[in-house]
């Protein structure tokens, strides 16, 4: 641990990566509650891969791939909520159908792309190869995240809470549905280097369902959740650096042992003290 | 006292199946008005198209004279328990303290004084020791006073409850009928979708018979006499018709 923290004081691209990793926690964290809250987690999972063709186009074309991912991001996102607005066909199914075949081209795309663009880092990330370009945009993206969600948290608070009252309201819906898909996609794509396309989705939900289990206030959650977001990052991040393993399945699994934890031990809804209580229960009624 | 509510020929239809049509009624200020109808008549769809909540196929509607994203924040509206996330991470107090949001305006976050005069509507329906709860935890009928406390936070003038009395306990019911009478008697309006007719009479003071468009609309002792109520529940009179002719 000691030398841990040495190395980072050490080495540039050490810190890059930590820095990066934790803005990427901390928004993941904030957005993902919204995106459980409303059901939405195929959803995030879907633009994720869906920005691979656009990486791809921004690679042939010399721009930034932030530019490509966040147009392939919202062309889904549009793309679903057509399917499912003018056909029989069901909200996770138009996600299936629509995600995959993004997928599929950004495969093939990949492949007639620069060959020094490597597949395996976009699709797993690879933090520690993070630049500095690549880290101020997480860090703009961020900054325009985390403010978005607070100028807008009553609103959205409403209308994830309850899209019917918020209609009475008033308040357009339907915007802000696209306006959580504009946001979702910039953090997409502020998360490739850190956890990559596949695994961007575990980033969004599971510390998000893991502050779900924990409070019962909106606020408290998204908090809760940033946090965990943040230290599953710099623990991943440890874990990657010292066993070598690739950072976002490092990080990813550190998400999940949170989670699990929460899911045992959540003092009201974890299952050792939810059964604990019920056999209470049923030995005091014998 | 001008009109609560005016609507002039409004049609509603969902993927071209006509659901209502012909729909004319006022009402006025200063009245508790209840919306009856058999089962799939259109009462919840009735009450969705004045809001606006649903797109009109034409008509027209008016609250209090004006049209209704002029006077939205004076509207308060109660929908059906069950399209509710009832595990959503959110208290009782600040349940209610959503009636405040409308009022509030974009970016601005309510304050303790919000948060006081949430708390007092919470002590109006009785649910003060509930504030700090997740909404989850409470009955049907707790569940239902918090959100005609969430209705009172916003200080709205004409109210609008869908089904307020579904699947909820006697006490909850009986407070939420002596609020509406006060609210009532405050000459706010109350609109009810209703479908219990035993205690049409004893709740409201107006009434509104739907089935598919307007069977009646009015007082209720004018409104609820048997020519409308056999035309608006046909096939339960054939039904109980039926029974009675039948030998025992």
């Amino acid at each position: 641990m000691m030398s841990f923290i040495q190395d980072i004081q050490q080495y540039e691209f050490l810190q890059k990566a930590l820095f990066t990793s934790v803005i990427v926690g901390i928004i993941c964290g904030v957005l993902g509650s919204f995106i459980i809250l409303r059901g939405m987690s195929l959803m995030g999972d879907a633009i994720s891969h869906a920005v691979l063709p656009g990486v791809a186009l921004s690679y042939m074309m010399g721009i930034n791939y932030f530019y490509g991912a966040v147009t392939f991001g919202l062309m889904t996102a549009f793309g679903i909520g057509f399917i499912t607005q003018n056909s029989r066909v069901k909200n996770d199914t138009s996600i299936g159908i629509v995600f995959s075949a993004f997928f599929a081209i950004g495969i093939i795309l990949i492949g007639k792309a620069n060959t020094s663009t490597d597949l395996t880092s976009i699709l797993f990330g690879n933090v520690l190869s993070v630049r500095d370009s690549d880290m101020w945009m997480t860090l703009a993206v961020g900054v325009v995240v985390l403010i978005a969600v607070g100028l807008f948290y009553k609103e959205l608070l409403v209308s994830t809470f309850d899209p019917t009252l918020a209609a009475a309201y008033g308040l357009p819906n339907k915007l802000i549905h696209y306006f959580l898909m504009v946001l979702l996609t910039l953090v997409t794509v502020a998360s490739l280097q850190t956890v990559g396309i596949i695994l961007v989705v575990a980033m969004l939900i599971t510390p998000a369902a893991t502050a779900y289990l924990l409070t019962n206030r909106l606020s408290i959650m998204i908090t809760i959740s940033a946090i965990l977001g943040a230290l599953s990052a710099v623990t991943g991040l440890y874990i990657s650096f010292v066993y070598n393993w690739p950072s976002g399945a490092a990080i990813v699994l550190v998400t999940t042992s949170f989670f699990i934890v929460a899911f045992l031990f959540s003092p009201k809804h974890g299952i050792v003290w939810r059964q604990l209580r019920a056999r209470k229960h049923k030995t005091a009624l014998q | 006292m001008g009109h609560a509510i005016d609507v002039n020929d409004l049609y509603v239809s969902y993927y071209g199946k006509q659901v209502l049509k012909k729909v004319s009624f006022t009402m006025e200020q200063g009245r508790l008005i209840g919306i009856v109808g058999p089962n799939g008549a259109g009462k919840s769809t009735l009450m969705k198209a004045v809001l606006g909540l649903i797109p009109r196929d034409r008509g027209n509607v008016l609250i209090d004279g004006q049209p209704i994203k002029n006077v939205r924040s004076k509207i308060a509206y109660v929908p059906q328990r069950a399209t509710i996330d009832w595990d959503f991470p959110i208290t009782v107090l600040d349940t209610v303290l959503l009636g405040t949001y409308p009022s509030l305006g974009l970016f601005k976050r309510p304050k303790k004084e919000h948060r006081e005069w949430a708390y007092h509507c919470l002590e109006k329906v009785g649910m003060e020791h509930f504030a700090k709860n997740q909404i989850g935890e409470l009955s049907g009928g707790q569940q239902q006073r918090v959100f005609l406390a969430r209705a009172l936070a916003q200080k709205a003038d004409t109210f609008f409850l869908d089904e307020p009395f579904v699947g909820i306990d006697v006490t909850s019911e009986a407070l939420i009928i002596k609020i509406l009478k006060e609210l009532r008697d405050e000459g706010k309006t109350a609109l009810v979708v209703h479908h219990d007719l035993t205690k049409v009479k004893d709740y409201f003071d107006d009434l509104i018979i739907v089935n598919g468009e307007i069977i009646g609309a009015g007082a209720v002792e004018k409104v609820m006499v048997p020519e409308t109520m056999k035309k608006a529940f046909k096939a339960q009179f054939s039904l109980w018709d039926a029974m009675e002719v039948a030998p025992s």
